[in-house]
């Protein structure tokens, strides 16, 4: 442990650690100390001089927050010396400012207000020169002013350290010395990826988001704390509101993110009061159109069809879609619903599209499905592995993390088939033909008992089957690999030395593993490789599959699922069903039901009658949309429940209005395993109802006693029968949630999975065979198409296309195809080309770009009319039944 | 060319028993090429030389050589023929050397109304008959104006090199510390941090990997001492930062150079390729286990990156901005690793120091300032020039005695010291010794050298503005007081020269220059204010005049003066009226000449023009 230092302020003699700064000291002990350019989560510049104190045989006055405590230091923080310094300091700053407090965005909540406010500032005394810049305001999301800037670089800082894309520094010298934007280009041009970390920092109103401006002052406005709804880092937030509306978004300190956000999370959230929301229920009439109907008109139709097809047609005719936008507690209720009430296990939902290979894989080799670690660990680790996850785009805040232990020297191995952001950075750069991660991977493997660079002791004490992976392996030489994956055998002995020799080392994953017809096989060849080294049950270490909602873990632990009761409880284990059975005083079907995917071919057949489909859009997101298309037509009936009318809400005979995640209570659990309090901030739109709310009311009018109160006590209920959930309340949860396992009401939580022993005992050391995709090239379909996700969309855009920013940004889909690739093919950049697959044909323009693979071309899946997914495989992984979204033979063709 | 200690010091002791043997038969000629040389006309007058040389087929040996020091005269040649001595021509044009060509080198005939003096002494003590030079010590400056900076020989025939021979062979880096410790030799670059003890935090700071870096971004006006040493003898820099990183533990260093500097950046390029090809760089030093690599950084001219820490940023690429300390640059410099950073003079002392010992060194100098301390001497002197002297010399003696007092016998004023970060120092001080200690209870610095005389023309205000300016542009812009603190001082300054300030404004100059000074970042800032602090200590009057009876005393403040004709001394020649560009002087004929006020722009051309002293500033 770090050695104690006693140091004196004001007189105090106060302790405290080596290596501590005197701001820090002071605070520690309840003195305050005024800072401009200081910010915990930067480096200290010492720059604004607002800080400085007097040290006892010091020269002149220090600046606290770079000066470390050294023994004996005595230190006077409100000396006359050192007050009449910071005076000065604030008189100049104001010297060389704006005067417009009065209508100033900032008004209120800003730092150099708040500072001449606290030491009397009430003029400056120095009339003379101002700056005289413009307003940076060439994007959609914020705008910069220099003339209310005071240099303290924290957004540079931000921007370089914590974001790394090093958009802001400063230019000139002396007293026109500005922070902007290499050459002042516009900040796009500049790299920038408006997370807007830069305008959180700004503590005056040089940066401000442009979306609440003119709107409020800042003490109308009242801070909510709840999750975001995007992506699974589950970053915490604060909605801004003034008058039900939601103005703005900032990050909150603690949680997965403290503080940090990316653009969707901070910017996005003009889809709440958007035109478009649904705000009455919808009935689908004689003439094909819908007419608006009261809640009860609308529920009492839902559940006289629901009882009329299940007496006609039995409980398995229905199919029922979860979401993973919804809370814990609403999907809890879905199934429950599903099997309970309908009487069916057909119920499933997108965690089927994006990780059930981790669920099933993880499940196999470790006994958890989910993230062994916890986000913040990262930055114990010194090697990172991240194979088929474009992080900074996907996962952005954790792209942020990673950039931590990067700064302090970790090495990184990327292997992706495009040259992703991180790919730029790696030390080693593994660019595989997409499908052979297995061979990859498992060559690596080979490479590490070969080299004798595996744990031996830990793969003695924690593992089974190593002799006979070790036979298994020994025809996966850096030879086979070469030829296999394309990437040259030194390049992949070299990644696995490094990953092998780490002291901590950590893998992280996401669909670029698990949407493949061979996702559970992917997911345990990278188990494999934490098993050999010994690399879980530590900080810094683990196997972390990155969740792409924000609640698909938590649907997933709630078991929207066709085979697993909550808490992964398999429906065919009578034990386990009997739980239930008494629980929910019914009996319940024994039978696994159907996949997302299956439901779908069986909706075709006709063996599926009816659906209801809560928050998901699979006419957007499902592999092969025609098929999708056919099958919800084929329907008797179909429900959907949504806050927009999706393109699958509009095949609807029912449409339920839902809210969205800022006008309800409930739980989200992050993919880090993070049950997180998700807190109402405003009231609903229209006559929009919380999905719990429509579910327990169709419950009830189909005739089963559901009396829940509200979103607490469905938890209450889930603790009861979850042993992972077993120890929450929302109490518990607070501000920073709990991460499961919590096995009891005192129990704080698991930050890491499998310390001492794996949940299923010893780790399964598996033996995974490389297979090729289900669909190879040929000569008709001769490139690769990959799918995925940008920055600035999430999923079937039904939220981010309705945000104007974001729109503004990303307006349409895009292929990216290598320059080699374009030119073999006769296509330009911008130009319009023809997709085609063996299902369908979507026209989109090309973006020619050296970081795709010269085999395959990509297409982000978020845009319906060149939907990624007229073109993909439905074929599904054996195990997990996942589609296989990210190998699919297709042809590109240039329009004239 | 690799050679071991033993063959090296062989093969150098050869060339110094040899040295320039048979190259003053029949003659040697020795121009200055210094910078100051090139910039007075020198390269014709070599040009002119060589094509001479050339066309009358004279067997003469030609020797560029750096800066001699005596900037007034420049350019200089030297002639030296056996039996003659070394006789130095000063002010030298091509048509002049033609004529020394013919009549001296040729004729044998001492070109007397040229000359500036004989250079009858050694290196420390060339011109034992002129005042310039009788109180110098020019240790540092030993070889500059003596050995051609290109030629490895040169230096070697001068002994160099000696001083690392000894290093690597008799002693271990603790005893070179040692050595340099007991010289009390402080940081030439202003600060006068003992260099001893700067090395042995860098020494003991743990890591593998350290930095030696030399700081040669010369920036304040006036001042060109370390430009004048690495032009003038590049190795004794080279030598000193080698046997810096012996004493440190570096194996890799770097010259932070101006860019403004070609000529020291073309000789230094020069001599680091040849310290390379006789095995004094590179792996392995004379066969020893002892390896260091040397690179150049051209600065792109901000003052501030004089400042060490701006300095290892600009290395790093990144904008030169300084940073907080601690960490110092000895614990976290360069790219995090422990790194020691001096000046040019300070390393060109050190194989001094190590070749002769550092009880040798401290035998000359003050209590607790040794050795010798070069000055650019500059401003209104009758010998400006580059001068060397031993530590505790008065200021008095330096501008009196070596400097040859006030030009045009004007009245001394003042004497600035130190560049923008000194201060002005007035008449009464003029006894105070040249130390660190005594200049800065004084209110200035010591500094880099730089030295500007000031006589009664000089406006005390005017002054510390052009000071406050030159810091205010130059601010890096990172810390508040500096940046804010610069500006405000500036615009108040100037509202004095304009005399639109009340008295008021003096006390929130005084108030803000010392916030400034106490609470800024770097030593640019916290030195910024103290041309401002002395002139307001010592030259009070000057400012007060400039704000109640809204006058410029020296007469140099535009807006505080105006040109009246004195019609007594008139004579009605007319020359004022076609100097002036704006037509503000009327009068025809026989006329006595009229300036009129409101059109007057005040440029002074009809001052300058009369010839009669008929126009006067009031």
């Amino acid at each position: 442990m770090s050695q104690t230092i006693t140091i004196t302020i004001n007189g105090q003699k106060i302790t405290t650690h080596q290596g501590a700064s005197v701001l820090e000291a002071a605070e520690e002990n309840g003195i305050n100390i005024p800072r401009l350019c200081y910010h915990p989560m930067l480096e200290s510049t010492g720059a604004c001089r607002l800080c400085v104190v007097e040290v006892e045989k010091a020269r002149t006055l220090q600046p606290s927050c770079t000066t470390p405590v050294t023994e004996g230091m005595v230190v006077h923080t409100e000396s006359p010396r050192v007050m009449d310094a910071r005076k000065t300091v604030i008189d100049l700053l104001l010297a060389n400012h704006p005067e417009d407090c009065l209508t100033c965005e900032k008004n209120g909540d800003c730092e150099l207000q708040n500072y001449a406010y606290q030491y009397g500032i009430k003029h400056t005394s120095y009339k003379g020169e101002r700056k005289d810049y413009p307003i940076l305001d060439d994007n959609p999301f914020y705008q910069m002013d220099p003339e209310k800037c005071i240099l303290c670089g924290r957004c540079v800082r931000m921007c370089d350290e914590v974001v790394n894309h090093h958009v802001w520094d400063y230019a000139h010298r002396g007293f026109v010395t500005k922070v902007t934007t290499a050459y002042d280009m516009p900040v796009e041009e500049g790299n920038c990826i408006f997370c807007g970390n830069c305008v959180q920092v700004c503590p005056t109103g040089a940066l401000l988001p442009k979306y609440g401006m003119g709107k409020a002052r800042s003490w109308e406005i009242t801070k909510i704390r709840t999750v975001c709804p995007y992506c699974g880092v589950g970053c915490n937030i604060y909605l801004h509101v003034k008058n039900n509306e939601v103005i703005k978004v900032s990050g909150a300190e603690g949680g997965p993110n403290d503080t940090l956000l990316c653009v969707k999370g901070r910017f996005g959230f003009d889809f709440i009061n958007h035109k478009d929301r649904l705000k009455t229920p919808l009935i689908k009439g004689e003439d094909g159109q819908f007419h608006t109907a009261s809640w009860d008109e609308a529920l009492d139709l839902v559940a006289r069809r629901f009882a009329e097809i299940k007496e006609k047609h039995g409980p398995n005719a229905f199919g029922g879609l979860s979401s993973a936008r919804c809370t814990n507690e609403e999907n809890y209720l879905m199934q429950k619903l599903m099997r309970a009430v309908l009487g069916t296990n057909n119920v499933d939902h997108c965690a089927r599209l994006c990780h059930a290979s981790s669920v099933v894989g993880l499940n196999i080799s470790l006994g958890s499905a989910a993230m062994t670690n916890s986000i913040a660990d990262l930055v114990e680790a010194d090697v990172i592995f991240i194979i088929g996850s474009n992080t900074t785009e996907a996962h952005p805040v954790i792209g942020m993390w990673v950039n931590r232990p990067l700064r302090k020297g970790a090495r990184l191995i990327v292997a992706d088939p495009r040259k992703t952001e991180f790919a730029e950075r790696a030390h080693v750069y593994l660019q595989q033909l997409p499908g052979t991660d297995v061979a990859l991977l498992n060559t690596m493997a080979h490479v590490i008992i070969k080299e004798g660079w595996y744990k031996k002791e830990f793969v003695e004490k924690r593992t089974e089957g190593f002799a006979e992976l070790a036979k298994f392996l020994e025809p996966y030489t850096p030879e086979y690999a070469e030829r296999v994956t394309g990437i040259a055998k030194d390049e992949i002995i070299e990644a696995a030395r490094i990953y092998a020799e780490a002291k901590n080392a950590t893998i992280l994953y996401a669909m670029g593993i698990t949407q493949h017809t061979t996702g559970v096989d992917n997911v345990q060849a990278i188990a494999n490789l934490a098993l050999l080294t010994g690399n879980i049950g530590r900080e810094g270490t683990g196997v972390n599959p990155l969740r792409g909602q924000n609640n698909v873990q938590g649907s997933s632990d709630m078991c929207a699922l066709p085979n697993l009761l909550p808490g992964y409880m398999p429906v065919t284990d009578p034990g386990m069903r009997g739980t239930f059975e008494k629980a929910w005083r019914v009996s319940l079907p024994a039978k696994p039901g159907l996949t997302v995917v299956e439901m779908i071919h069986a909706a075709e057949k006709g063996e599926i009658k009816a659906m209801y489909v809560v928050g998901e859009n699979p006419m957007v997101s499902d592999p092969d949309i025609q098929h999708v298309e056919e099958g919800l037509k084929n329907l008797e009936f179909l429900v959907v429940q949504d806050i927009f009318l999706s393109e699958t809400a509009r095949l609807a005979d029912v449409v339920l209005p839902a809210v969205s995640f800022a006008e309800k209570t409930g739980t989200f659990t992050n993919t880090e395993r993070r049950i997180q309090l998700l807190r109402r901030a405003v009231e609903p739109i229209g006559q929009a109802k919380a999905d719990w709310w429509i579910i327990q009311e169709l419950a009830r009018r189909m005739g089963y006693a559901m009396d829940y109160s509200s979103p607490e006590d469905i938890m209450t209920e889930i603790a009861s029968l979850v042993p992972i959930y077993g120890g929450v309340t929302y109490e518990r949860l607070g501000i920073q949630g709990l991460q499961w396992p919590i096995p009891d009401k005192t129990h704080p939580g698991t930050r890491i999975l499998h310390r001492d022993r794996f949940t299923r005992g010893l780790g399964l050391l598996a033996k995974v065979p490389f297979k090729e995709p289900d669909e190879g090239p040929d000569e008709e379909f001769p490139l690769i198409l990959t799918t995925g996700r940008i920055l600035y969309h999430y999923h079937t855009g039904t939220m981010t296309r309705r945000s104007k920013g974001l729109h503004a940004i990303r307006p349409e889909g895009y292929m990216e195809i290598h320059p080699d690739t374009a030119g073999r093919y006769g296509v330009k950049d911008g130009q319009w080309v023809k997709v085609t697959s063996k299902r369908g044909q979507i026209r989109i323009k090309a973006q020619v770009t050296a970081k795709m693979h010269p085999r395959a071309v990509f297409i982000p899946f978020h845009f319906v009319e060149a939907a990624a997914n007229m073109l993909t495989n439905p074929a599904l992984d054996p195990q997990a039944k996942i589609p296989e979204y990210k190998v699919a033979a297709v042809r590109v063709e240039p329009e004239p | 060319m690799a050679m071991t200690l033993e063959e090296f010091t062989k093969k150098s002791e050869g060339i110094r028993r040899n040295f320039r043997k048979g190259q003053t038969k029949p003659a040697e000629i020795v121009v200055g090429m210094g910078t100051c040389g090139v910039a007075a006309g020198a390269q014709d007058v070599y040009d002119t030389l060589i094509n001479e040389i050339k066309r009358l087929d004279l067997a003469v040996t030609v020797t560029p050589v750096g800066c001699i020091g005596m900037c007034e005269q420049e350019t200089l040649v030297d002639v030296v023929r056996e039996g003659q001595g070394r006789v130095t021509y000063g002010r030298m044009t091509p048509e002049k050397m033609k004529r020394v060509l013919q009549e001296h080198v040729i004729g044998g005939r001492v070109v007397e109304d040229l000359v500036v003096g004989n250079l009858e002494g050694d290196e420390e003590q060339p011109y034992p008959g002129l005042d310039f030079y009788r109180k110098q010590k020019r240790w540092v400056l030993n070889k500059c104006g003596f050995l051609d900076p290109e030629k490895m020989e040169e230096y070697l025939g001068y002994g160099g090199y000696q001083g690392l021979v000894k290093a690597l062979s008799e002693m271990t880096p603790e005893q070179v510390i040692e050595e340099v410790k007991k010289s009390g030799l402080r940081g030439r670059g202003g600060a006068g941090f003992p260099t001893g003890t700067k090395w042995e935090f860098a020494r003991k700071s743990p890591g593998n990997k350290k930095y030696i870096i030399c700081n040669a971004d010369e920036g304040d006006p006036g001042a060109y001492m370390d430009r004048s040493v690495l032009e003038g003898d590049p190795h004794a820099v080279i030598e000193g930062m080698i046997i810096g990183a012996y004493a440190i533990g570096a194996n890799e260093g770097y010259i932070y150079v101006r860019a403004e500097y070609p000529l020291a950046v073309h000789r230094l390029e020069i001599a680091i390729k040849q310290a390379e090809e006789w095995g004094l760089l590179g792996d392995r030093i004379l066969g020893t286990e002892f390896g260091f690599h040397l690179h150049i950084k051209q600065g792109a001219g901000a003052f501030v990156c004089g400042e060490e820490t701006a300095l290892m940023a600009s290395i790093e690429g990144e904008r030169g901005m300084p940073r907080t300390r601690p960490p110092f640059p000895a614990q976290k410099g360069l790219w995090g690793k422990p790194s020691n950073i001096n000046n040019v003079e300070t390393f060109a002392n050190i194989p001094l120091i190590i070749r002769n010992g550092g009880a040798w060194y401290a035998s000359v100098g003050t209590e607790k300032s040794k050795g010798t301390k070069v000055f650019a001497l500059t401003g209104k002197i009758a010998n400006t020039g580059l001068v060397e002297v031993p530590m505790g010399i008065t200021m008095r003696e330096i501008i009196y005695d070596i400097g040859g007092g006030i030009k045009d016998g004007k009245r001394f004023k003042a004497v600035q010291i130190g560049g923008p970060s000194g201060g002005c120092l007035p008449e009464s001080l003029l006894d105070t010794p040249i130390d660190y200690d005594s200049l800065t209870q004084a209110g200035a610095i010591m500094g880099s050298g730089g030295l500007v005389v000031l006589d009664e023309e000089t406006c005390m205000v005017d002054l510390a503005r052009f000071f406050m300016s030159f810091a205010a542009s130059e601010s890096c812009g990172k810390c508040t007081p500096c940046r804010e603190g610069t500006k405000r001082m500036l615009e108040i300054l100037t509202k004095i020269t304009e005399g639109k300030a009340v008295m008021e404004d003096l006390d929130k100059l005084e108030h803000l220059a010392l916030v400034v000074k106490d609470a800024s970042l770097c030593g640019l800032g916290q030195t910024a204010p103290n041309p401002v602090l002395t002139t307001l200590r010592y030259f009070h009057h000057e400012y007060e005049a400039h704000i109640s009876e809204k006058k410029c005393p020296a007469g140099v403040c535009q807006s505080l003066i105006k040109y009246q004709v004195i019609p007594e001394k008139c004579t009605a020649c007319g020359k004022c009226q076609r100097a002036c560009p704006v037509g503000a002087i009327t009068g025809k004929g026989r006329e006595i000449r009229f300036i009129e006020i409101d059109r007057c722009i005040k440029c002074g051309a009809c001052y300058a023009a009369c010839p009669f002293d008929a126009i006067a500033k009031v």
